[in-house]
């Protein structure tokens, strides 16, 4: 829709508005949601840039090899991927209309999530009680850096999720619910893929190193 | 006027604008390639099993590669026609940001780090 001022004969300055066509609301959220993600990938790269430099620092400190336990972050990955598939789940049966299903396998994916948190805090505990402390050396600095904004960020997405089970429970499966669960998805998604950098370049090949 | 709007967005999600939308065989089939992707470079590192680190972490940052593609394309439903290929490029650009600020970060910072000069030198120059 285009709105253009005729030229007046007075000299009065003419404007120009031109509107685009309208779109239905929120139809941009996705891509614009998709930007957000690619800037939180940036910042990662940079600490993972960080940790690529600093993680063989070891100030005479303990090396990956005497703080990773990899059975328990075996564990702690296939956490984050069961909850990957069960948001999946969830995004299906949203699509299926069926609000009670989409309900039980987002609090799934709270479990799973929640579990992740819960293993992550036992290990930086675990290590922060044998003195690896981020302040120990370069390598444990960027190590709390890099894995913590990834535990900090998978607690920013259940806060999120547990929000969003209130908003379906109160509105239902509305346009706009729908439009913050796929948000949503693509975020605790997103945070996986980072998940596997995390795993194999932190956890396995510094115990390799 | 709403149900006008709902009805064309429910359509749009059909046609190749929109943001796409994956099936259950299709988040299954990811699913279990990500589990296969996982434990196989976990299996390597904790067994031990290739005889060099060298080629042991060549093969599991190969594999962190794969399950990454994996991920975007059965989780994250990307493909070259969603957002009528906006965010095709929103991830190319990502990508060239991130392959130049790491490279550049670990090749920097190692030709510094060879040519620092050693500590027990440096402590006899004070």
């Amino acid at each position: 829709m285009t709105v253009a001022v005729n030229p007046t004969q007075t000299g009065e300055p003419v404007f120009y508005l031109a509107d685009e066509h309208p779109h239905p609301e929120g139809w941009s959220t996705s891509l614009g949601f998709w930007i957000y993600l690619m800037s939180d990938c940036l910042i990662f790269a940079i600490l993972f840039a960080t940790f690529g430099v600093l993680g063989g620092n070891y100030a005479a400190g303990p090396a990956p090899k005497d703080l990773f336990d990899l059975n328990l972050v075996a564990v702690n990955t296939s956490m984050l991927l069961l909850s990957s598939i069960t948001y999946g789940f969830a995004m299906l049966t949203m699509q299926q209309n069926k609000i009670a299903q989409t309900q039980v396998w987002l609090a799934i994916t709270g479990l799973f999530g929640a579990a992740f948190i819960g293993i992550e805090l036992t290990e930086f505990a675990h290590m922060i009680h044998e003195g690896a402390t981020p302040q120990r050396s370069a390598f444990l600095s960027a190590f709390f850096t890099l894995v913590g904004t990834h535990g900090l960020h998978v607690s920013c997405g259940l806060i999120w999720l547990v929000t969003l089970m209130v908003q379906v429970w109160k509105f239902g499966l509305i346009e706009a619910n729908r439009r913050r669960l796929m948000c949503l998805s693509m975020f605790w998604h997103f945070l996986d893929v980072v998940w596997i950098g995390v795993f194999t370049f932190v956890y396995l090949l510094g115990v390799l190193r | 006027m709403s149900t006008n709007t709902h009805a064309a967005r429910a359509d749009d999600h059909h046609h190749d604008g929109g943001h796409a939308h994956g099936t259950f065989s299709s988040y299954m089939f990811g699913f279990v390639l990500s589990v296969v992707l996982t434990a196989i470079p976990f299996w390597l590192v904790m067994s031990g099993t290739l005889p060099s680190k060298q080629v042991t972490a060549l093969v599991i940052m190969a594999f962190a590669v794969v399950q990454i593609v994996v991920h975007m394309i059965y989780f994250l439903h990307m493909n070259t026609t969603s957002e009528n290929g906006w965010s095709m490029m929103a991830l190319i650009f990502t990508i060239v940001m991130v392959v130049i600020a790491l490279s550049g970060s670990l090749w920097v910072m190692s030709h510094l780090n060879s040519n620092m000069m050693p500590i027990h030198q440096m402590s006899g120059m004070k």
